[in-house]
């Protein structure tokens, strides 16, 4: 059953990239990279897991079959540093709009 | 003890720890006065560019250093039985571009004092610059896979920033299309870390190098070919080169020299883990995608830089075509590694001066074309011209960095690409043609941008004289050049064969941390 997972995180992974490459906006866009994001997170998680056992927390623990605490730690960090991406991609977004009023790539000045 | 051990027993977390105090007290400093906030950024930079130049001469005196975070020795493991601290490494070739991108920074924020004088807000400004020097020394220095992968975002969030700061439409086009990029690259950067501890239990680089068996299995290599890929989007390479004009024409160019160290980073990172960590088990498609990567960077590099006309873009298009030379080095020396003609240790060679080179040639090119901006508040080709009349020592400037970065004689850049052009035609002729033929392309496209804004009839429009704060970076950069052009076998044995001996050296970096 543990390849579940594994087949949830491609398929997350796909969704996000597909729509990453075929969108037209720019809020999609970053949508799409979330996605993409949450499906690391998901790997990551469920890399340190196993079957039947508890939290990490050793303090009264009712047995030593513990879930890998580093995975966590790292998903939380990588939580976190996906927040700080979307939100400053977000203000991006904003500032674009004011300028071009509009969100769509296509409509730019850079190129060539 | 005196306060000099203990300053050099530290340098190795001071310099990613100085930045950033640095970066958090700026705007706190910056209330009480602009001038003192400049001399508090300096301060700190001047104080970060000594630990990182003690810590390269300590390094090349034989004695490299593991610094282990939160704990008194590295090698001391938990209770899994291996090392599950932070070690930050700083063996000869970490040293090495950490004292490159420091100096880097270090002539960027002296730059900025003045360049950036008339703008508001600039507490924030020199925050983002100190928290992307920082990032840029936990990135040399990291030892294990996690903190590469925060510190990589640190300098992608911080570069976007500034990318974006000095706001117009433009400037958050480009920032915005650095971030859908970077942030995709870190995430592919991150699913192979996954899979790299899913596999082995650890993040430790060096631990993770010495548990691998002899033979690759299929998800080591898979892990490794999505962080090279990663590293590649990082510092980009064709076919993901789009964001790097656009940044570089909107960035202010003292802000363009620390991203084009930050590239260099990447491609350091590559050695770094395919040398150090994966070591002899490196397959070799991935050194022919990396060459030919590098191949196809310097001919779309070239062939787009010919019809720009704004300078800065230009200078964008010539920058991917300059990591293509390192990539070409970088890729050789995966393909040749264990040749007994040594072709893979002197394109090693290659590849590594020419990171050195590419620093230091666009760095000088990129403050000479902000130093014209800044005087005549013009940046398209057409529209100034003249300039030798007005500044003689500017156009000096920029034809030395012009002859430096199209490899010709008595400068830098020749002593690399000469490397880099002999070991490569020993593995395929064709690469190293594309080389040479992308050089004389370079030379044509400067030699163009010289005579069109350099010389002709003497400027009319108004011209601010440059202040001495800028003239100093430019100076000291063109001194290294011609020293490094008249000197490049010191430089190579000083500096590039220890690096190049410390990469290949997998004993001393595990047995450092384990």
């Amino acid at each position: 059953m543990m390849s579940m997972h594994y087949l949830a995180v491609a398929a997350i992974l796909m969704i996000g990239m597909s729509a990453l490459v075929s969108r037209r906006n720019l809020i999609k866009i970053i949508m799409s990279l979330h996605v993409m994001g949450s499906a690391v997170n998901l790997f990551l998680v469920s890399l340190g897991y196993r079957e039947g056992s508890i939290a990490p927390i050793f303090t009264n623990a009712p047995s030593l079959q513990m879930v890998m605490p580093a995975p966590q730690a790292l998903t939380l960090t990588s939580i976190v540093i996906n927040i700080a991406v979307v939100a400053l991609m977000l203000s991006f977004a904003i500032l674009i709009y004011q300028h071009y009023g509009s969100l769509d790539p296509r409509r730019r000045r850079l190129s060539g | 003890m005196t306060l000099l051990s203990v300053f050099l027993e530290d340098t190795t977390a001071l310099l990613v720890a100085l930045p950033l105090l640095g970066a958090f007290s700026a705007p706190l400093v910056g209330k009480v006065s602009a001038k003192a906030r400049n001399l508090w950024v300096i301060a700190i930079m001047a104080l970060a560019e000594l630990a990182a130049v003690s810590l390269l001469v300590d390094v090349l005196g034989g004695n490299p250093h593991f610094y282990a975070v939160g704990a008194s020795d590295p090698a001391l493991p938990s209770a899994a039985g291996f090392p599950f601290r932070i070690v930050l490494v700083a063996d000869a070739m970490s040293a090495l571009v950490a004292a490159l991108a420091m100096t880097m920074a270090l002539l960027s924020v002296i730059y900025s004092l003045r360049y950036e004088s008339g703008n508001e807000g600039l507490e924030k400004y020199y925050s983002l610059v100190l928290l992307l020097a920082g990032a840029m020394m936990g990135l040399c220095l990291t030892g294990d896979f996690f903190t590469l992968f925060v510190f990589l975002e640190i300098a992608s969030i911080s570069s976007a920033g500034l990318i974006a700061f000095f706001s117009s439409a433009e400037s958050f086009e480009a920032a915005f299309k650095y971030m859908v990029v970077s942030a995709s690259g870190a995430l592919f950067l991150l699913f192979g870390v996954g899979m790299l501890y899913g596999q082995y239990g650890m993040l430790n680089m060096a631990s993770i190098g010495d548990s691998m068996a002899a033979q690759a299995t299929f998800v080591d290599l898979a892990a490794l070919s999505l962080l090279v890929s990663a590293l590649l989007l990082k510092s980009g390479s064709v076919p993901v080169h789009m964001w790097k004009p656009d940044a570089y024409q909107e960035a202010p160019p003292q802000v363009v020299v620390m991203l084009v160290s930050f590239a260099l980073l990447s491609l350091y990172l590559i050695f770094r883990i395919c040398f150090s960590v994966f070591g002899a088990m490196v397959f070799p498609a991935i050194g022919w995608t990396v060459a030919i990567l590098g191949a196809l960077s310097i001919f779309v590099g070239v062939v787009m830089a010919v019809p720009q006309r704004n300078l800065r873009r230009l200078i964008g298009y010539a920058a991917i075509a300059e990591i293509g030379y390192v990539m070409l080095g970088v890729g050789t020396s995966l393909l040749a590694m264990h040749d007994s003609t040594g072709v893979g240790m002197s394109s090693m060679h290659g590849g590594i001066f020419h990171m050195l080179n590419d620093a230091i040639d666009m760095g000088l090119l990129l403050l000479v074309v902000g130093a014209v901006t800044y005087a005549t508040k013009r940046q398209e080709l057409d529209q100034v011209s003249g300039l030798a009349h007005r500044s003689g020592a500017l156009a000096a400037l920029f034809l030395i960095g012009v002859l430096s970065i199209a490899g010709l004689p008595p400068l830098n850049g020749f002593a690399s690409k000469v490397i880099i052009y002999e070991s490569v035609f020993r593995i395929n002729p064709m690469l190293s043609v594309i080389g040479i033929l992308g050089s004389i392309m370079m030379l044509a496209v400067f030699v163009k941008i010289f005579a069109s804004v350099f010389l002709g009839a003497p400027y009319k429009g108004c011209f601010r004289k440059i202040p001495r704060s800028m003239l100093i970076p430019m100076v000291v950069l063109a001194v290294i050049m011609i020293f490094i052009g008249l000197f490049p076998g010191l430089v190579l044995e000083r500096l590039v064969f220890p690096a190049a001996e410390a990469l290949l050296n997998q004993e001393m970096y595990f047995g450092g941390v384990l």
